[in-house]
Formats: structure tokens, C-alpha cells, sequence
């Protein structure tokens, strides 16, 4: 395998949990709801992946565990802030706080134990093609699943009627209450989908991208995978891109810190993190581009007359 | 039949007083329950949490001093709430006023005495305004989503500061230590009460009454209320949205800056890779179970600063993690934010349950 | 012109296809429908009559499905139905044309009506079927517009094909003509004949008496929750159903006072233009108006054509390119932020109340501060509010405006529309302002306060202040205008004495001032008519 290989296999990997949370967090917003706790529900996903995967030994175990525990915390979300009608920032920030610490309660008994080994897909003589063997048909198979979920998402809203319905409950929650849709049970959905997809990345990075548990390892991507969606503005195609591009800025950093380039790591560590902060002024200064994408309820609370 | 909510024709004053109680108790209900499920003694359990760290002055006094820096930013972050201005970054912005406050004491060790102090309070403070005037900026500017940059703007800081511990402000004579010298008591706050109650919490009292008078007595209060409910009226009164994103981040990160050079010329006394084990976070909490007013986040900072002091103690006393703590807090403003909708709303029942065909496919 | 003509319309003969029987709807305490009955046959336009909240949209939503009522019973062709909801409602055979629609801005056409429609084909298959009802009913539509692309009447018609879309035997109307020019008006007129002639009932809300007496064959009528009268509208006076509605005769308007001729100008506007600030707003166009002491200048037209961001730029929540683009009592002012207008002795009451004119979440006294701050009423000191002199002003505008309200200060949400629309125009009233800009000064009130309201703007502009008023509401602009200039597609036409204009050329121009864009309707009218 060859160093630009290597590299771009990387990109992929680092990647898909970006993918996975964000594509959550797009069919949530786009129902209206903003969860600001995917970084909470990415840590529950994480740990429970992990604990699930090392009792039972299989990474599918650990895959529907992390889903689970994300469905669970975005459940606590959906309660509070569709059924209460609590703000959602604050909500949201709620659900980090406790994922984060939750999620630290549950690992401290995996701290430090090797994770199990994902195999990653082999297809004979095509997975050993040069270059785009490994890179197209040489991935683990969460990659393929990320891939699919993309599309997926893009079919569901685009090309059903329950993604119609769940699009123009974000778009006027008035006007789809008086057509008789239940924009409570519209968003909760939307919003459980969310924590699957959040927990599902949080899986990956416990079970893949580092096999293995430590505290607070999902070190912002949570709040990455929400920049990704304006910056995608509400579009699965443009989230892969981000996803890559954002993929492609962490896994660069680290090689850069490996390789030694001069720059203290931490300049390099923080590269992400400006990355997203740049990304999110350079789409938003365009109010005009933002205001037609954005879900026109977003983040506002909807209380039914009865 | 099923529950639903049914909007209040005039706020309920009960509940703004009530919510509050309401959302600790059902905390610590559910805390017992789970100790319970845990096989811990619950009883024993909430001892060692909540009435425990009241029983010896040195950790009454180690609970005011955790109490300081929560409630300092909690105030500030009030100040943003209200405005609904969403600034989740007091973390990062009070590493910023702990790195701006302790250039003196690191670079000019012979520089002493309470001008020095003065001194190192006032760039404490410029530090974590400059810091949050960066989201601000961006905010008013660009019109990007503070949440996220602010947020975004903690790593920055806290890998920087661990950079500046780590790299250039190392104590030479440290033994390799990642922090800086240590300061001396010419570059720390004064104790003005008992073996260590610093200053700061002269700082606190003066905020927490700046900010009552403030909020509730003057057109700036009003503005920022206004602003903060409704942004179109607030425009129609003549007030600028822009202003007031700025002015609410100035206080916020300078009170959040003021909090992290106490900390560092205070209970730290150098500076470390970690000023803070989360304040930052902890404040949002107590700016919301405070109801983001003054006097109620004095009392809600005292109480998650109990939290802390419970946790160390549980950890000591029955083998917990320290990251229970957390968990209770976020556990608590979950209940803070479902109990405050019940100053708005009530619970209704009803019998007849709506169909929907359109969606039951 | 007339519409749907000449002949009188004979209620048709048969049983009924909806009948509602005994229906009583409470909120809390409050009786919103008492023991209703009403009945409409098939084929019939049947006038649902009253004032703002007399209880027609409450009786409307129980027919739809959006209510259930507390009491009473729902036949359809003769059989008890119960309708659970909305679509239970589409089901039965009733679509609903909403006031305010119940559209999504960025859907497009198909979109939107697929939405209402069970799922039953393909996207492409109902786009076709769309162009095909719209050209039969007159009703063009392009069907892979979007939304927000489309203007106030379009929208309407996709409200109307989504609903006829369904072979409705009920259609529910409210309001329909309210967001309409009357060219317009009398599109729909034609369309709702076509309809009828097909044995579709029509149950039409409306305050607009005129157009009640012109198609509707019977009238149910409202107030305070109760059904009052039921009349053939034809053989009523517009006066006579006007007293069912309020139960006393309504007060003519006073102003016995002439316009004072040759007064100096207090508001000038000079040559306006504003680009349109975010997409989906109207961009201004080289307005230019005077009002002068002592006289009411209205402008009248359709919602949607640029008099929001008029008001915002008067205003001066959003500035002027120049400053002499604006000037209050002879002082530029056109880049001046509202508190500056304010001092120079501008008031401004915007149509929006509920997050414009007043934060609903806070108390009286606290809104008063809200436009009065820095007028010199000595409300605050060195930026420390005086509370006690903000609620004698508060207490002081409701009661020389009659504001009802249940407690001393209560919160402005707490308060009804019409209280607290006096209560913004009081507070601005109150200061005795040089020029006053107000807008929709009578949207949702009840005819009792709005008779109040607009009695004080005469009174008012008769003291010597400049006063303009925006509305969409035709008869209260010949009502109380000394002057009329008509907005459409953001720019504003001369101001005409209002005595001097008719009502047809007031709707042309609100049309696109003047735009032949209606010879398709006309042909069809003549046609419909012969």
C-alpha cells in the first residue's frame, strides 16, 4: 500500500462518523428540530458500541448497540424539547453535557482494553486493484453503510411522500398541523432517527477509527457534524463532499504532526476545529443562499390549539 | 386518551418560583433511584453528596471557592441567555482571560503587589472579552451561528493553552512539569476570609448585585429582554440587535475571563494545561436553574459547586467516578427546562385520541 | 363590475348535504360556538356572517376536523358523522381555502398539493392532472413553481385546485377575497359559479357585505357565538345585515371638522427606492408622497406589494439611502433610526402586534416603554426606568382608549386583538405625535374598536397632525382617507382625493396600476354571462 493510499484511505475512515452524524442531524433539521447533542449522543453511541462489541465479540452487536443508546438519548431530546416545548439550544446542550458524562460513567470499566478487529470488505483482484482497490472496494463495511445511508436520505426526502411530509413539517409546522400531519410525532421520528445516526458514528469510532475507549473521544465531531449541515445547506449530496473535506483536514493535520513539520502539534490539532469555524463564516456571510435553505422553522417549538 | 399541553392565558408567577424546586427534586429522586438500582446505599449515597461537604469549614470554604468561578460566569452567560445569544464557549473564554491574566506573573516574575494584581485582573478580563468578541464579530458580521463557533473556539483555546503550559511558559525549574513558575503572593488574590476565600468572592457579590440592578432596573436590561423575546420589536423600539449581541458577549467572556485568572491567581496559583474542570459547562446549567436571574444563580451556583464537592467526596467515600457528577447536572437541567415549560403551559388530558390516516400508512 | 350578474339567485331546493346540529365549542370557560345549527344544500353559496370573533372560525375548523366540538352533532347527506380530523374532513368530501394559507413556501405547486391528496400517484401524473383542472376552472397554475415565487393570488389558486382536486361536494372559504383585488374578486366569483353549477356547496366566510349580497344565495349570521339571524342576503340591506352582525346600529364615523386647505407638510417622502432586503421581499421603486397637516392619506393595496418594507423605511427600521428621502416636519431623516424619527415627533403603529408593536410576554407598562422611552415623557433617568411613571402611562392610554383588560398590568399576549391594537394606537396617540404612519389600524378588531380607532385618527389628523394610514381594507380607506395613493409591486401611485376616485380605478391600480392582465377573466365573464 503506498503512502497516498494510505492517506486517502484514512480520509474515508475519518470521514464516515462525521457522515453518519450529520446525515442524522439533516433529516432532524429538516423536520425543524435543531439537536444540538449530537456530540452527546456520538459519546453514548461510542461506549455502548464499545462495551456491546467487547462482551459479545461482534462488531454488529456493537454497531445496533451504539444506534440504540443513540435513540435513547435523542428519545430524552425528543422529550424535552418537542413534548415540553423546552428550548432547544438549551436542550441540546443538555443532551451533550449528559451524554458526555454518561458516557464516561458507563467507560470506565473499558478504559484501556483493545477493541475487536473490524475486518474490512475483500473482494478478490478487485479490492487488489491498484489505488482504487482498496479505496473502492476495500473499505470496512461501515463505509458502504454511510454511502448507502447518503443516498438513502436523499431518496427518502426527495422521492416519498414521508419525506415530503417530514419536509414541509420544517418548512410551516402551522400549515402542516392544519393538513392534519402530527408534526409532534413527525419531528420525534426525525429526531430518533437523528440519535440512530449520531449513536451509529459514535459506534464507529469506538469499534474502527480507534478500537478501542477513551474519555471524551468524540473531541468535537458532534459539533463538526452540525456545522456540516449548514455548510452542506440541508442537501445529503454536499454533506459526503463536507464530510470528505473535513475528513481529509484531520487526517492531514495528523500526518503533518506525524511527518513533524516544524509546527507544535496542538497548532495542528486545532486545524478541524478553525477548518469548521472558517467554513461556517464563508457559507453564512451568503444570508440570502442561507435564508431559502434553511428549514424556515427550524428550532422553533410548536404547541398545537386544541 | 393521552397527555398533552395546553398553553396558560397569563404566565404562571407559582411556577417561576416553583420550577426550579421542582426540577431539583425530581433530580434527586431520580439520583436515589438509581443509586438504589446501583445497590449503593441511596440514603448514604446523598449524605456523601449534599450534606456531607456542609459539615467541616474547609470544605465549606472549598465550596465557595468552587462556587466562584461558576457563578461569575453564570451571571454573564445570563446576560446572553436573555438576549438569546446562545455563547456555549465560557470554557474556552475563561482559558483565554487565565493565558491574557497571567503574562505578568510568567513573564515579569520580580513584577509584585496589589497594582500587579490589579493589573493581571484587568487583562483576565480584556482576555476573555477579546476572546468572545471573535464569535461576536462573526456573529454580527457574517451572520454565523454562535452555537457552533463558540463551541468550535473552546478546543481552540484549551489546545493553546495546553500549548503555552506545555511549550514557551514552562517553569524551567519544574521538573518538567507541564506548567508555568508558580505565583507568588504578591500575584495572587488576597485571602480575605478564613484560610483560602480569596477576593473573588467580593467579585461575585459585586457581580451578582451589578447584575440584579442592571437587568431589572435599567433600559439596558430592558433592551436586552426586549431584543431577546422578540428581535422585530426590539428593532421597532430603536434598539440595535447588533449592539447587544456584542455588548452580551463583552460581559459574558469578561466575566468568564475574570473567573479564569482567579483561578490561576488563586486555588491554582500557576498556570496549568487545565484552568477549569468544565465551570465553562457547568455555568450554562446554573445560568438556566437560576432562571437566569441574578440571585437565583447565586444559589444554583452554590448548589452544582455542592455537586462537585459530592463528587469528590463520592469518589473517596464509595468508589464512584467523578463523572457522576456530571451526569447529575446534565440530568438537572434536563428537569430545569422540562419543569420551565410549566410556567407556560400545563399538562391537559385527553380522552379522544386524534387519527391520522394520512400518516398511518 | 359586475360580477355574477344581473338575475336574482334562488336558493336551490333539496335536502341538506351538511348539517350541524346544536354544536357548542368552549375554551376553558369561554363559549366560542353556542348551540349552533346550520344547514347547507348542495349546490348552494352559503354566507357564514359576523364580526372577529363572532365564532365563524371556530364553527369552520369543527366542519373541517381541525376542532372537535363539545357538544352538538355533524350530519352529512343525512347520516351522523363524527370528523376526527382534517383529513377525515377530505375524505367526507370538504376542502377548505384558508385565510391564511396553509401553504409551504418552499414546496413547490405539486408539492404542495400532493401534500393534501392521499398518496395515489406519481408526482408527474398530478402535475398534468393540476394543468388540466386549473385550465378548466380558470384558474392558471404552473406547477413546478415554487411557493414563495408566487403572488398572493396565485397562491389562492393553488389552495382552490388542491381542494378541487379532491371532487369536494363542500368547499370552505374564508375570507377569500381579503387578500384579492376586486378584478380578482370577480375571477373567483366566476370560478365558484362554475363550481355551484356542478351541485358543489360553498359555505363562504366574509365581513364584506357587498360581495355577500352579490353571490351568496342564504346567510347564516353570527355573534358572540350564537346564530342570530338567517336571511337571503340579496333581499337585506348591506346596513341591515351590518346591525345583525354588531346588534346595534354602528356610528357613522364623525369629522365634522373640514380639512384645513394649504397646511405646511409634515411628512414628506422624496424619491424612496430600497432594494428588496432578503428574497423574499418587495423592493421600493422611486416613492414619493406628501401629507400635510391635518389630512389622512391612506394607501390602499393588496398584501404583499411593498408595504411592509414601506413602513419599515418611514419608519426607519430600515434606512434610506439619503436622507432627504424622508423628512418629518421639514428635517431630513432618511437615515435617522426609529428613536430619532421618534423625537422629531413621528409615531408609528406597525400591523403586526404580537413581536412588532408590542412584546407579548411582557406587561403594559413595560410596552409603553417599548415606543416611549426616549420621547420625552421622562420615563427613565440617566437609563434607570421610572416604573411607577410607566404604569400611569400605560393606565392613562387604557383608559382614554377604553382597553379592557382583567388586571391592573397585564401582560399585552393576555389582552384581545382589538384591546390591544387600541392600546398601541393609544400609546402613540397619546403623545400627540406631528405625523403618525400607521398600518392595517383595524386588522382582526372587532367593529366596536375599530370604530374607536378610527375616530381617533381623525381626530388626530384634525388637530393638526399628519397621518398615514396602510391598510388593505378598501372601505375603511374611503372611510376615513382625505387622500388616496395606491401601493402595488412596490411602487406608490399619486395621492388622489379620495372623493374624486372610484373604487374600480383603485382596484386597477392595486392590480399593477394598470396592467391589462385581465382580458382572459373578461372574455370569460362576457361569455358566462350572454
Amino acid at each position: 500500500m503506498t503512502m497516498l493510499e494510505g492517506i486517502l484511505l484514512t480520509i474515508v475512515t475519518a470521514a464516515t462518523p462525521l457522515l453518519f452524524a450529520a446525515l442524522g442531524e439533516l433529516v432532524a433539521e429538516r423536520a425543524g428540530v435543531l439537536n444540538l447533542g449530537v456530540e452527546g449522543m456520538m459519546a453514548v453511541g461510542a461506549v455502548c458500541g464499545f462495551a456491546a462489541c467487547n462482551m459479545t465479540g461482534m462488531p454488529l452487536m456493537g454497531a445496533l448497540a451504539g444506534i440504540a443508546a443513540g435513540m435513547l438519548a435523542a428519545g430524552l431530546f425528543g422529550v424535552v424539547a418537542l413534548f415540553f416545548v423546552a428550548n432547544q439550544n438549551a436542550t441540546g446542550v443538555a443532551l451533550t453535557l449528559f451524554g458526555l458524562g454518561l458516557s464516561a460513567l458507563i467507560g470506565d470499566a473499558f478504559v484501556g482494553i483493545p477493541g475487536v478487529a473490524v475486518p474490512r470488505v475483500n473482494i478478490p483482484y478487485l479490492s487488489d486493484l491498484p489505488v482504487v482497490g482498496r479505496l473502492v472496494f476495500g473499505e470496512d463495511p461501515f463505509v458502504y453503510v454511510a454511502i448507502a445511508l447518503a443516498i438513502g436520505v436523499w431518496w427518502f426526502l426527495f422521492k416519498t411522500r414521508a419525506g415530503l411530509i417530514l419536509r414541509s413539517v420544517g418548512d410551516n409546522h402551522n400549515s402542516a398541523h392544519a393538513l392534519g400531519f402530527s408534526v409532534f410525532r413527525t419531528r420525534f421520528l426525525a429526531v430518533l432517527f437523528g440519535g440512530a445516526c449520531a449513536g451509529l458514528g459514535g459506534a464507529y469510532l469506538s469499534l474502527v477509527y480507534t478500537p478501542q475507549w477513551t474519555q471524551a473521544m468524540t473531541a468535537g465531531r458532534g459539533w463538526i457534524a452540525l456545522a456540516l449541515v449548514v455548510f452542506a445547506s440541508w442537501l445529503p449530496g454536499r454533506l459526503v463532499i463536507g464530510a470528505l473535506l473535513f475528513g481529509a483536514v484531520s487526517i492531514l493535520q495528523l500526518h503533518a504532526q506525524a511527518i513533524g513539520v516544524g509546527i507544535p502539534s496542538q497548532f495542528l490539532s486545532m486545524l478541524p476545529y478553525i477548518v469548521t469555524i472558517v467554513a461556517l463564516v464563508l457559507i453564512s456571510r451568503n444570508r440570502a443562499l442561507l435564508s431559502v435553505n434553511t428549514p424556515a422553522c427550524l428550532g422553533r417549538p410548536f404547541v398545537p390549539d386544541v | 386518551m393521552r397527555i398533552i399541553l395546553e398553553r396558560r392565558p397569563d404566565h404562571s408567577q407559582t411556577m417561576v418560583l416553583l420550577s426550579p424546586v421542582l426540577a431539583i427534586a425530581l433530580s434527586l429522586v431520580s439520583f436515589f433511584i438509581i443509586f438504589a438500582v446501583s445497590k449503593i446505599d441511596p440514603f448514604q449515597a446523598l449524605y456523601v453528596y449534599f450534606i456531607e461537604p456542609l459539615t467541616a469549614l474547609w470544605s465549606i470554604e472549598d465550596l465557595l471557592a468552587k462556587a466562584i468561578p461558576i457563578i461569575l460566569i453564570a451571571i454573564g452567560l445570563s446576560f446572553c441567555y436573555q438576549s438569546a445569544v446562545w455563547n456555549i464557549g465560557a470554557e474556552g473564554q475563561l482559558a483565554a482571560g487565565a493565558l491574557a491574566g497571567s503574562i505578568i506573573p510568567v513573564l515579569q516574575p520580580t513584577w509584585q503587589g496589589p497594582l500587579v494584581v490589579t493589573a493581571m485582573m484587568v487583562m483576565g478580563v480584556l482576555g476573555g472579552m477579546a476572546y468572545a468578541a471573535i464569535p461576536a464579530v462573526l456573529k454580527i458580521r457574517f451572520n454565523a451561528n454562535e452555537t457552533l463557533t463558540t463551541l468550535m473556539l473552546v478546543y481552540v483555546a484549551n489546545l493553546f493553552l495546553d500549548y503555552v503550559a506545555r511549550g514557551p511558559w514552562r517553569d524551567p525549574g519544574g521538573y518538567n512539569f507541564p506548567n508555568s513558575r508558580a505565583f507568588d503572593e504578591g500575584q495572587m488574590l488576597p485571602i480575605v476570609a478564613g484560610d483560602s476565600i480569596r477576593l473573588s468572592i467580593v467579585f461575585v457579590i459585586i457581580a451578582v448585585i451589578a447584575a440584579w440592578f442592571l437587568t431589572s432596573k435599567t433600559i439596558t436590561g430592558f433592551k436586552i429582554r426586549v431584543l431577546g423575546m422578540s428581535p422585530r420589536a426590539g428593532a421597532f423600539g430603536g434598539f440595535s440587535r447588533n449592539k447587544m449581541v456584542m455588548m452580551t458577549f463583552l460581559i459574558s467572556g469578561g466575566l468568564a475571563g475574570l473567573a479564569g485568572i482567579c483561578e490561576v491567581a488563586g486555588p491554582i496559583g500557576q498556570l496549568r494545561t487545565t484552568v477549569s474542570p468544565g465551570y465553562g459547562f457547568t455555568a450554562i446549567i446554573v445560568a438556566f436553574l437560576g432562571r437566569l436571574h441574578p440571585f437565583g444563580i447565586l444559589i444554583a451556583g452554590l448548589l452544582l459547586a455542592l455537586s462537585y464537592m459530592g463528587g469528590e467526596g463520592a469518589q473517596v467515600a464509595l468508589g464512584l467516578s467523578d463523572q457522576t457528577t456530571q451526569v447529575f447536572q446534565g440530568m438537572l437541567l434536563f428537569y430545569v427546562l422540562a419543569c420551565d415549560s410549566f410556567i407556560y403551559y400545563r399538562l391537559k388530558i385527553v380522552r379522544q385520541r386524534a387519527v391520522d390516516p394520512a400518516l398511518a400508512r | 363590475m359586475d360580477g355574477t350578474g344581473g338575475g336574482r339567485r334562488q336558493r336551490p331546493q333539496g335536502t341538506a348535504l351538511v348539517e350541524a346540529r346544536g354544536i357548542t365549542k368552549l375554551f376553558g370557560s369561554f363559549k366560542a360556538n353556542d348551540d349552533i345549527n346550520l344547514s347547507i344544500r348542495p349546490g348552494e353559496i352559503h354566507a357564514l356572517l359576523g364580526e372577529n370573533g363572532a365564532g365563524k372560525s371556530t364553527l369552520v375548523k369543527i366542519l373541517y376536523g381541525s376542532l372537535q366540538p363539545s357538544e352538538g352533532e355533524i350530519l352529512w347527506k343525512g347520516q351522523k358523522v363524527g370528523i376526527p380530523s382534517p383529513s377525515a374532513a377530505r375524505r367526507l368530501g370538504i376542502g377548505m381555502v384558508f385565510q391564511h394559507f396553509s401553504l409551504f413556501d418552499a414546496l413547490t405547486v405539486t408539492e404542495n398539493i400532493a401534500l393534501a391528496l392521499p398518496d395515489r400517484k406519481s408526482r408527474s401524473a398530478l402535475a398534468r392532472e393540476i394543468e388540466k383542472v386549473s385550465a378548466e376552472f380558470g384558474l392558471p397554475l404552473n406547477p413546478n413553481s415554487v411557493i414563495v415565487d408566487l403572488s398572493v393570488g396565485e397562491r389562492q389558486r393553488v389552495e382552490i385546485v388542491r381542494c378541487l382536486l379532491q371532487n369536494p361536494e363542500l368547499l370552505i372559504m374564508d375570507e377569500p377575497t381579503s387578500v384579492l383585488t376586486p378584478q380578482e374578486a370577480d375571477d373567483l366569483f366566476l370560478t365558484l359559479d362554475k363550481l355551484t353549477a356542478r351541485g358543489c356547496a360553498v359555505l363562504y366566510i366574509s365581513h364584506r357585505l357587498e360581495e355577500v349580497k352579490q353571490i351568496c344565495h342564504h346567510a347564516t349570521i353570527l355573534r358572540h357565538g350564537k346564530v342570530v339571524a338567517e336571511c337571503d342576503p340579496q333581499k337585506e340591506s348591506a346596513a341591515k345585515l351590518a346591525s345583525l352582525m354588531v346588534g346595534a346600529e354602528i356610528h357613522a364615523l364623525s369629522s365634522e371638522v373640514p380639512v384645513p386647505e394649504n397646511t405646511r407638510t409634515r411628512l414628506s417622502i422624496r424619491s424612496l427606492s430600497l432594494p428588496e432586503p432578503h428574497p423574499f421581499a418587495v423592493a421600493l421603486h422611486d416613492i414619493s408622497l406628501d401629507v400635510r397637516a391635518g389630512e389622512i392619506v391612506g394607501i390602499a393595496g393588496i398584501a404583499g406589494n411593498g408595504q411592509g418594507e414601506f413602513f419599515d423605511a418611514v419608519s426607519g427600521e430600515q434606512l434610506a439611502a439619503t436622507a432627504t428621502a424622508i423628512n418629518i416636519d421639514g428635517k431630513p431623516a432618511g437615515r435617522l433610526g426609529v428613536t430619532a424619527r421618534r423625537r422629531l415627533g413621528a409615531a408609528f403603529v406597525p400591523e403586526e402586534r404580537i413581536g412588532h408593536g408590542a412584546v407579548p410576554r411582557l406587561r403594559l407598562s413595560d410596552n409603553v416603554l417599548l415606543t416611549r422611552h426616549s420621547t420625552g415623557d421622562q420615563l427613565m433617568r440617566v437609563g434607570v426606568i421610572d416604573f411607577e411613571g410607566t404604569r400611569t402611562l400605560a393606565e392613562r392610554v387604557s383608559r382614554s382608549f377604553d382597553v379592557r383588560k382583567a388586571s391592573s398590568d397585564p401582560e399585552a399576549g393576555s389582552l384581545s386583538g382589538g384591546n390591544l391594537q387600541k392600546f398601541m394606537v393609544g400609546r402613540e396617540i397619546d403623545r400627540q405625535p406631528g405625523v403618525l404612519v400607521v398600518s392595517q389600524p383595524t386588522w382582526g378588531v372587532d367593529a366596536g374598536a375599530a370604530a374607536v380607532i378610527r375616530q381617533a385618527l381623525i381626530d388626530l389628523a384634525r388637530s393638526g397632525s399628519a397621518v398615514l394610514v396602510i391598510s388593505q381594507d378598501l372601505d375603511e380607506i374611503f372611510e376615513i382617507s382625505d387622500r388616496v395613493a395606491v401601493m402595488s409591486r412596490g411602487y406608490l401611485s399619486e395621492a388622489l382625493p379620495a372623493k374624486s376616485v372610484t373604487r374600480e380605478a383603485i382596484g386597477l391600480m392595486m392590480a399593477g396600476l394598470g396592467e391589462g392582465r385581465r382580458s382572459n377573466g373578461e372574455e370569460l365573464a362576457h361569455a358566462h354571462h350572454s
